[in-house]
């Protein structure tokens, strides 16, 4: 039976909420013509119905507090609850109430700041973009104003990414305007450094790493990349999507990274929120801090200040002061570990990576590029099976998959990050489970999964006949 | 404490088995002078102390808990229903839906929100969110810019300064071309439409909280082929007509009005409406209803040949994480209020507004600026620096008055109501301005 929809739910005249005593007139302050004349649908539902619909909805939905969730790049580990205590604290402050009455919320953002830098090796940050990919569009815009002001922008057209790349970096590079080109893996998964060199010139603004790059590997030559975009005039910057296997180790900023953005849902533990909302933090180095957008969080004499006063700012790339209480979440994630509590979590990361490589490679798994590891790695069925068709499987034993089909360059990758927040034995039966789906008829692969909520869906027919509404088609 | 299940047991056998000797071992093929940089980080902390560290920057914050300050961020009631639905750890802890069979509690929720948002704007669709409302301007203006192959925007000064900073931003990086058009007592004249013009926008209400009557500007942009996008603060629409009824092209706004608390700015979540003529070119993420290998209603992600993932640098956005939580929150809030419910407290608001405003303008040298009719906010001009007096207000507990930005004129604050406000507050208010500006 499927699940009703909370319109399906809906009977005329029910409340559920009632937050006003008595009803204003209307049009005693709004003229006639501005009026709505036809109410909108929604629905009309008491308390308890309304708490049942969710209810009911969110045992049809996994996540890290269920299940194991290896989704590789996209770091699902546990996120504390304390943090969720931690923001209520904040929830009622306004962001334009003066801000001698929000000392406290902007001290905390200028903490923030400063342990960012510490582990990126940055020299300034924003704290205000909303989202990773907000955060890169945010460093590229930068990177573009530096380049304008020194009288290239029109000269510097290019912006160079690695064929393993996110995609959000090729349609950041392009939203901000340049065109993208392809730099090619080498056989050892790392960048190709010659096809790199071939690449770039004075035509290049800049090129986008992340490191560890998607195949879970570090790209051990970044030192020479980074002389070799320096002597070129180009800027690198640092995709912070894989930061959590790092993180207190190394950083970007001496690894000759100019830009950083750090996803803080990732790398900070901020709850991913079935897709968002998330916090991008941009670092720069000092030659860059001025294109900045604003406003930054400054500490003056008198207190801590939004400083809206910079000239050569790239403008404003959200509203507001960003994701506040994400900043909170991720605030309270470094103060609880510390520097060496940071350090033992990514080396987990790393750790419980390369021992579920090694259990899955027993169990008959293949390893395309299998240098070591950091917290994630990509894998490969044994020929004949369809990644798809894993994924599926192991939903019906129980588990999210990994990341299926990415990077492009492996086929029918598996990419499997299980972060550091698990356990041995959870690994290890993930691996069991793993192990078990190759022993499984293909016909059982192939029908998977059976026992979920619904089983495999018609993306075919969502694509070709889109129903985005409840009401389409009324 | 570090959130690790690892015994020293299990470390040692896991790394045997990996052929490491030691945690540092992991990390020894990485170049050794980047290796181990000094990091000044404070010493880690127990829960308790944790908390006890985040209570005294709290204490250093003076709470807004019916704060009468506007410009885009308003007090409102939090439903705690809504509060402990959202909080479940399977809504809270998942992520994009990728995997469908076990995602169909987020997917069938965001269905239903794209529903209700549809439904609000009066438009055929709504994408899964944005981030906030700037960046769901930005991304609704690049959308009319692909549709009509044009690279000229209009918008109106009455467009939220932050959205125009941000939609600056935006525009540049693409080498579009964005034209201010001045507002005139308070409103968007009716103005001519240049050849080109990919996109006229306005904000209705206003930043300063008059109502725009936007139906010949619409039809002036359709007449120059030009696409029409509404800011639109969706609690006002429970009441005024939506955009799609006066023939805007997209709707956008933020959700922060449908009871989400304000958190300093953030998190809240961005909505985009539009024609289902134009869901080719929509950013972000859409999810349909479909049917499960056997017949069964069930929802996906759909049309993802226009996501970053699958196209890279020829996707229609880099949009990857929205603001799903938050957008459920938001149409938890819907379901619960129902049409009746919204309207009551959109209109409880406008009702407290307009008695605030008959309040402050007895005081003297007080003056009236935002035109009528006014929605729940208002701009009024003041007899000194609205800085200096939203810092008196807050010194006797009140926060108030929204330094408004010179580019509309001198000494304007805004002030708004909500359903929070009773009369005594407002007469409270009235006399602690009445102190501040004697």
């Amino acid at each position: 039976m499927s699940y009703p929809l909370i319109f399906e739910r809906s009977r005329r005249g029910r409340r559920g909420l009632r937050l006003v005593r008595e009803t204003p007139e209307a049009t005693r302050y709004i003229p006639e013509e501005f009026l709505r004349k036809a109410p909108p649908r929604l629905p009309e539902v008491d308390e308890l119905t309304l708490v049942r619909h969710y209810t009911g909805l969110s045992r049809r939905q996994v996540g890290v507090d269920t299940t194991f969730y290896p989704l590789g790049s996209c770091t699902m580990k546990y996120n504390p609850k304390l943090h969720e205590e931690a923001v209520r604290l904040f929830a009622h402050l306004h962001p334009y109430q003066d801000p001698r009455t929000a000392q406290g919320a902007l001290e905390l953002m200028w903490q923030l700041g400063e342990y960012l830098k510490a582990l990126t090796g940055m020299d300034a940050i924003t704290l205000e973009p909303a989202a990773g990919a907000h955060g890169e569009l945010t460093g590229i815009l930068i990177i573009r104003a530096y380049h304008e002001d020194r009288g290239e922008g029109k000269k510097r057209r290019l912006v160079l990414v690695p064929d393993s790349a996110h995609g959000s970096n090729p349609a950041t590079a392009s939203m901000a305007g340049y065109q993208v080109r392809e730099v090619p893996s080498g056989t050892d998964g790392e960048v190709d450094l010659e096809a790199l060199k071939r690449e770039l010139g004075p035509h290049v603004a800049a090129i986008m790493l992340t490191n560890p790059n998607t195949l879970g590997l570090f790209e051990r030559r970044i030192l020479e990349i980074s002389r070799l975009s320096k002597e070129a005039g180009v800027q690198l910057y640092y995709d912070g999507a894989n930061l959590n296997a790092i993180m207190g180790w190394a950083r970007p900023g001496d690894m000759g990274f100019d830009v950083v953005h750090l996803n803080l849902h990732k790398t900070f533990t901020v709850p991913h929120g079935g897709g968002g909302p998330g916090s991008g933090p941009v670092g720069v180095k000092a030659h860059l801090a001025p294109y900045l957008p604003v406003p930054t969080v400054e500490r003056g004499e008198e207190g801590f200040y939004l400083n809206f006063d910079l000239p050569k700012s790239i403008g404003r790339v959200r509203s507001f002061h960003g994701n506040f209480l994400a900043l909170v979440r991720a605030w309270a994630y470094i103060r609880t570990l510390g520097l060496e509590g940071l350090k033992k979590a990514a080396a987990l990361s790393v750790l419980n990576a390369r021992y579920l490589k090694e259990l899955l490679k027993e169990k008959g798994y293949r390893v395309p590029y299998d240098g070591p590891c950091m917290h994630e790695f990509v894998a490969q069925p044994p020929q004949g099976f369809r990644a798809l068709d894993l994924a599926k499987g192991l939903l019906e034993l129980g588990f999210h998959p990994p990341t299926v089909y990415f990077p492009l360059i492996v086929k029918e990758a598996l990419m499997i990050e299980p972060t550091e927040t698990e356990a041995k034995e959870t690994l290890e039966a993930f691996a069991e489970a793993m192990g078990e789906l190759l022993q499984r008829p293909k016909e059982w692969l192939e029908g998977a999964p059976y026992t979920t909520p619904v089983r495999r869906l018609d993306e075919v027919r969502a694509n070709k006949h889109p129903k985005l509404t409840y009401f389409d088609g009324d | 404490m570090d959130y690790t299940p690892h015994t020293e047991e299990e470390i040692q056998a896991m790394l045997e088995r990996v052929g490491a000797g030691s945690l540092e071992d992991l990390y020894r093929h990485l170049p050794q002078e980047i290796l181990n940089p000094e990091i000044s980080l404070p010493e880690p902390l127990p829960e308790w102390a944790v908390l006890e560290e985040l209570r005294r920057l709290a204490g250093k914050n003076q709470p807004a808990f019916k704060a009468f300050l506007g410009g885009g961020v308003r007090s409102h009631h939090t439903p705690p229903v809504v509060q402990a639905l959202a909080s479940r750890g399977e809504f809270l802890t998942a992520y994009t839906p990728y995997q469908p069979e076990v995602s169909q509690g987020v997917l069938q929720a965001t269905f239903e929100y794209q529903t209700m948002v549809a439904e609000l704007a009066g438009l055929e669709v709504a994408n899964a969110s944005m981030y906030d409302g700037a960046s769901a301007l930005a991304e609704g203006v690049l959308l009319a810019l692909r549709e009509t192959g044009r690279m000229r925007v209009l918008v109106s000064q009455g467009v939220h300064p932050e959205y125009r900073q941000v939609l600056r931003s935006y525009l540049e990086a693409v080498g579009a071309e964005l034209f201010t058009l001045p507002l005139e007592g308070g409103r968007t004249p009716l103005g001519e439409v240049p050849e080109g013009t990919g996109a006229v926008v306005a904000q209705h209400p206003n930043y300063l909280g008059a109502l725009e009557d936007l139906a010949p500007w619409v039809e002036r942009a359709h007449g120059a082929g030009a696409l029409f996008v509404v800011v639109a603060d969706p609690l006002s629409l429970g009441v005024l007509e939506p955009p799609g009824a006066y023939g805007a092209d997209i709707a956008v706004g933020d959700g922060q009005s449908l009871g989400l608390p304000m958190g300093f700015g953030g998190p809240h979540f961005g909505y985009l409406a539009t024609r289902k003529a134009f869901v080719r070119q929509v950013p972000g993420r859409l999810v349909s209803e479909t049917v499960d290998a056997e017949g069964k209603r069930g929802y996906i992600l759909t049309l993802q040949a226009r996501e970053q993932y699958i196209r890279r640098a020829k996707a229609k956005s880099n949009i990857t994480t929205n603001a799903q939580l938050t957008a459920l929150m938001g149409a938890m809030y819907l379901a619960a209020l129902g049409p009746l419910g919204l309207k009551e407290v959109a209109l409880r608001g406008v009702a407290m507004a307009h008695r605030l405003w008959e309040l402050l303008l007895e005081i003297p040298g007080v003056e009236p600026f935002t035109p009528k009719p006014f929605f729940n906010e208002f701009a009024l001009r003041l007899p000194k620096d609205p800085h200096a007096v939203r810092e008196a207000l807050a010194a006797r507990g009140f926060h108030a008055a929204t330094p408004v930005p010179r580019e509309y004129g001198e000494n304007l604050a805004l002030f708004a109501a909500t359903e929070l406000h009773q009369e005594e507050d407002l007469l409270a208010l009235k006399e602690a301005m009445w102190e501040v500006l004697a």
